[in-house]
């Protein structure tokens, strides 16, 4: 849920254009805030600002540190707060303990800085953050759930947003793609449980699918870069997640894991790394051959 | 420095947060819980223990749930999980605590064990007519409150329903009751209650009625229509049963001016209570609801209610309130409201919410902070019941909570995974209870561990529960407090969906001194239901203490308390005096002196 950082010297200002326009990688901070404030005002979700406050202050504060270290510079700091708000928003705390939320956010951004293959983040860094911590400290953290309401035009407005917005990013495939792959995996569920169509494709109707859908799966940083790619991958994603949601009663270094509950973020944590490395491999192998492949960077949007 | 070294720097950092993170996990599931240790030990370090000792004392009750519509079947389990309920009385006026026990399957028996005051209870309800009120077609027990409402001395009942009107039944010298509901105005038909209070509103001497829905009305949830009979959102449900305001007009007959008085809610209620919050002189209502937020009913002096809960900073943050109970936890004059929720580890983080007043304001600018974190008892699992109580008589508010929502087969998977399927999505498909995935023998949030919080005299609490003997793993859902061999000793009495009403009598430290306060109105409602009292006095040191306690009716979930008001005051204290705040339109505080320490005190208006 936030973009791999670009990084321009200390003082550096943008370059700047005579027209008005909107800098890509403002998109989904600006996306993301909107809808913490809406659910904020109608909802009022949040019992407290600090754990938000927490995670994005350690999300930046992290960002410029790694920066200033790794890359000599201070980089845009619109992943982190992406990142950290994402964190804020997704992480939920058992005992309302705050450190969660601070190391959440710190992992999400490190994991840019220390795991890069040919200079490329393979994973989503809020992804990875999220997924690291639900996994290591499952009695301590879970993921938002039903603290977000079930209000179907509240939901219908943000889907119609998000959904214009990704359009413009020219992302729409990848969410349109997730979510026809998730109705055909839960009818596939639904005739092996018996359970019915309309409950195993009632997760993807709720607030956390909403997150998870405008803004982990579009990452254009974690993302492959082909659009046919980007539609297999997201494919794939609803596929691990379907099959993880098969996955009960496993322990993990000693406790739960709860890849059922879970699933979409443990299904993007280890098919997003998959197709980007598999995208190197093959840009390596093209290079070898005297091809060329695709460019390494892309426009940042979320 | 090497062009390497940073980025070894962040990764050591990196890979140092992860295995911290899996430390502090490991740590956290390792914490401490508790374990029971001898009684003397108890005693010594807590000062108390509970023993359960309810079929010793010929308690033998086990609950039973109902069984709904098949269209329910294959979610029966959780929409037919609640109607054990125990409420304590006096209902032949003897002086030994009395105590009534609802069953909820059509058929089943409710039981009235009368105390015979040898340690042993006689269940006399089907003597006196309380047993057989659960006939096919009439609904079943969801509770039952007890109060004068015609100030003849004696308590009456009204015992609330799924699926059939409540029953208000006059109590005839103690030896039997009749059913008066029709004459005295009780809504008839088909409603879903799940809580009720009797509160004099109005301050008029006589008690009102406040009757909260839960299910939709005109919903027989033996005969569905359909199974569009689910909350409409799992923290924002609007489709729940309609309250009731009935006042009496004092000549036995109640009128319906619910609408009148400016309630209008139609949340799934779980737990009311009436308590003047404000310092009016009027009980305030709060209502804790199922799927949504708290409602706080503000009283303009019996003329009027206003909902007030986000300007009270309540009405936010929309959980799963299924208890309301009062408590003085910092000896400061002040009540706050405990309401508990739902958490399970790995799947929900609502906690429970305890409501304190904030410094400073009171009245109209009344506020409230939840400090149920910084005082320790968020962490409730899936809650029910909870009751405010001073067990060691240290002077201080203890809190008991119990908790365990459907114990299935053990050796099942949970059904958490499952329910958090239907629970995240759209409204409209939670509506439908044919949506829900089949329960099959899962548990949801099972065999809980219960709670005995002690207050530290500061509202910093600690959980003992284990250690004073407070260790069943029963779907623990009403719990009440009373002295029931008046020995000065909060017992417990804990009512089990589908299992065995417990009796857990407390010992606590004979070092630490105790009193209790039985107010009989005489301009006010003869029970003295929202008489407030503040006791004074000194310990050992000189240490000046107060501590305000109400009479209540409904307190917690499903539950009503020994009638009289039980003051622990710790050792070598010396009573100052108490003042009483009668529940009457225009009285006076009336200053009570010469209490006597170690006995039940009557105090009449």
């Amino acid at each position: 849920m936030s973009q791999q950082a670009k990084t321009h010297p200390l003082g550096d200002a943008p370059h700047t254009k005579a027209k008005f326009t909107i800098d890509p990688r403002f998109i989904a901070p600006m996306l993301i805030t909107c809808v913490l404030l809406a659910a904020q005002l109608t909802a009022g979700i949040f019992e407290n600002y600090l754990n938000i406050l927490i995670a994005i202050g350690a999300g930046i504060v992290t960002e410029i540190a790694c920066g200033l270290l790794v890359d000599k510079k201070v980089p845009h700091l619109a992943s982190a707060y992406v990142s950290g708000i994402s964190v804020g928003i997704i992480l939920q705390t058992a005992t309302g303990i705050h450190w969660p939320y601070a190391v959440c956010a710190m992992l999400s951004i490190m994991s840019k800085y220390v795991i890069r293959v040919k200079g490329r983040h393979p994973w989503n860094p809020s992804n990875f953050g999220i997924s690291a911590v639900l996994l290591l400290a499952p009695q301590i953290v879970t993921a938002l759930s039903i603290q977000w309401g079930n209000n179907l035009y509240a939901m219908g407005v943000i889907w119609l947003l998000g959904s214009m917005i990704i359009s413009r990013l020219k992302r729409f495939h990848i969410c349109l793609t997730y979510v026809l792959s998730f109705a055909l995996f839960a009818a596939i569920r639904a005739a092996i449980l018996h359970d019915g169509f309309l409950t195993e494709f009632a997760p993807i109707t709720g607030p956390p699918y909403q997150l998870f859908v405008f803004f982990m799966i579009t990452d254009p940083k974690s993302t492959v870069h082909p659009r046919w790619a980007q539609i297999l991958v997201a494919f794939l994603v609803a596929a691990a997640e379907c099959a993880l949601r098969f996955v009960h009663n496993v322990t993990l270094f000693g406790h739960p894991a709860y890849f059922d509950v879970h699933a979409a973020y443990y299904a993007l944590f280890l098919v997003g790394p998959l197709a980007v490395l598999t995208e190197i491999w093959l840009t390596e192998r093209k290079k070898a051959a005297g091809s060329t492949g695709p460019k390494a960077t892309a426009p940042a949007a979320s | 420095m090497s062009n390497h070294l940073p980025r070894i720097i962040v990764s050591v950092v990196f890979f140092g947060s992860l295995v911290g993170v899996e430390i502090a996990n490991q740590k956290y599931a390792a914490r401490p819980i508790g374990t029971p240790v001898q009684i003397a030990d108890a005693i010594k370090r807590y000062g108390f223990h509970l023993d359960e000792i309810g079929k010793a004392a010929g308690i033998d009750f086990v609950h039973h749930a109902p069984v709904l519509d098949a269209k329910l079947g294959p979610i029966m389990p959780e929409v037919a999980s609640m109607g054990a309920a125990v409420s304590i009385c006096d209902f032949d006026h003897d002086g030994l605590p009395d105590v009534y026990v609802c069953d909820s399957t059509i058929g089943g028996q409710n039981h009235l064990y009368r105390n015979l005051g040898d340690g042993k209870f006689d269940d006399v309800a089907a003597q006196v007519g309380l047993a057989d009120v659960n006939k096919d077609g009439t609904g079943v027990s969801m509770g039952a409150v007890w109060g004068d409402y015609d100030n003849d001395g004696l308590d009456d009942v009204l015992i609330y329903k799924w699926s059939g009107h409540p029953l208000l039944l006059h109590n005839n010298g103690g030896k039997s009751f009749t059913d008066v509901s029709a004459e005295t105005g009780i809504p008839q038909g088909v409603i879903n209650v799940n809580s009720a209070t009797f509160v004099d509103y109005d301050c008029d001497g006589h008690l009102d009625l406040f009757i909260a829905g839960y299910f939709p009305d005109n919903l027989d949830l033996w005969h569905l229509k359909d199974t569009l009979m689910m909350p409409n959102s799992f923290e924002y449900a609007s489709n729940g049963g309609r309250k009731f305001l009935l006042h009496n007009d004092g000549s036995g007959k109640f009128a319906d001016v619910t609408q009148q008085m400016g309630i209008d809610s139609h949340r799934w209620t779980l737990a009311v209570g009436a308590a003047d919050l404000r310092g009016t002189g009027y009980p305030d209502l709060v209502l804790a609801n199922d799927y949504g937020v708290t409602e706080v009913y503000a009283n303009n002096q019996g003329k009027s209610f206003t909902e007030i809960g986000k300007k009270v900073g309540i009405g936010y943050h929309p959980k799963s309130g299924m208890n309301c109970s009062f408590g003085d936890i910092m000896n400061d004059g002040r009540l706050s409201i405990y309401v508990s929720n739902i958490s399970a580890e790995g799947q929900l983080t609502q906690g429970n919410n305890l409501w304190v007043p904030k410094p400073g304001t009171s009245g109209d600018s009344l506020a409230f902070d939840n400090m149920a974190q910084s005082s320790g008892v968020d962490y409730g699992g899936w809650s029910f019941g909870g009751q405010f109580g001073d067990l060691n008589n240290d002077g201080s508010q203890d809190l008991v909570l119990t908790n365990g929502y459907i114990s299935g087969n053990p050796k099942a998977r949970s059904y958490w995974y499952d329910f958090g399927k239907i629970a995240t999505g759209f409204g409209p498909l939670i509506n439908d209870a044919k949506n829900w995935p089949a329960i099959h023998d899962m548990s949801l949030s099972g065999y809980e561990q219960k709670r005995v919080w002690i207050n530290d005299g500061y509202g910093t609490f600690r959980d003992v529960a284990q250690a004073v003997g407070y260790n069943d793993t029963h779907d623990g859902r009403s719990v009440a407090l009373g002295d029931l061999w008046n020995t000065g000793a909060l017992d417990m009495l804990v009512a089990n969906q589908k299992g065995p009403l417990l009796v857990y009598r407390n010992t606590p430290d004979p070092t630490n001194q105790w009193l209790e306060l039985e107010l009989t109105g005489t301009k006010s409602n003869r029970d003295a239901i929202g008489a407030q009292v503040t006791l004074y006095w000194k310990d050992s040191k000189g240490l000046e203490f107060k501590q305000l306690q109400q009479v209540q009716c409904a307190s917690g979930f499903c539950a009503q308390n020994d009638h009289r008001l039980h003051f622990g005051i710790g050792k070598g204290s010396t009573v100052e005096k108490a003042e009483i705040r009668w529940p009457l339109a225009g009285s006076q505080v009336q200053t009570v002196q010469n209490l006597q320490v170690g006995k039940v005190n009557e105090v009449k208006e």
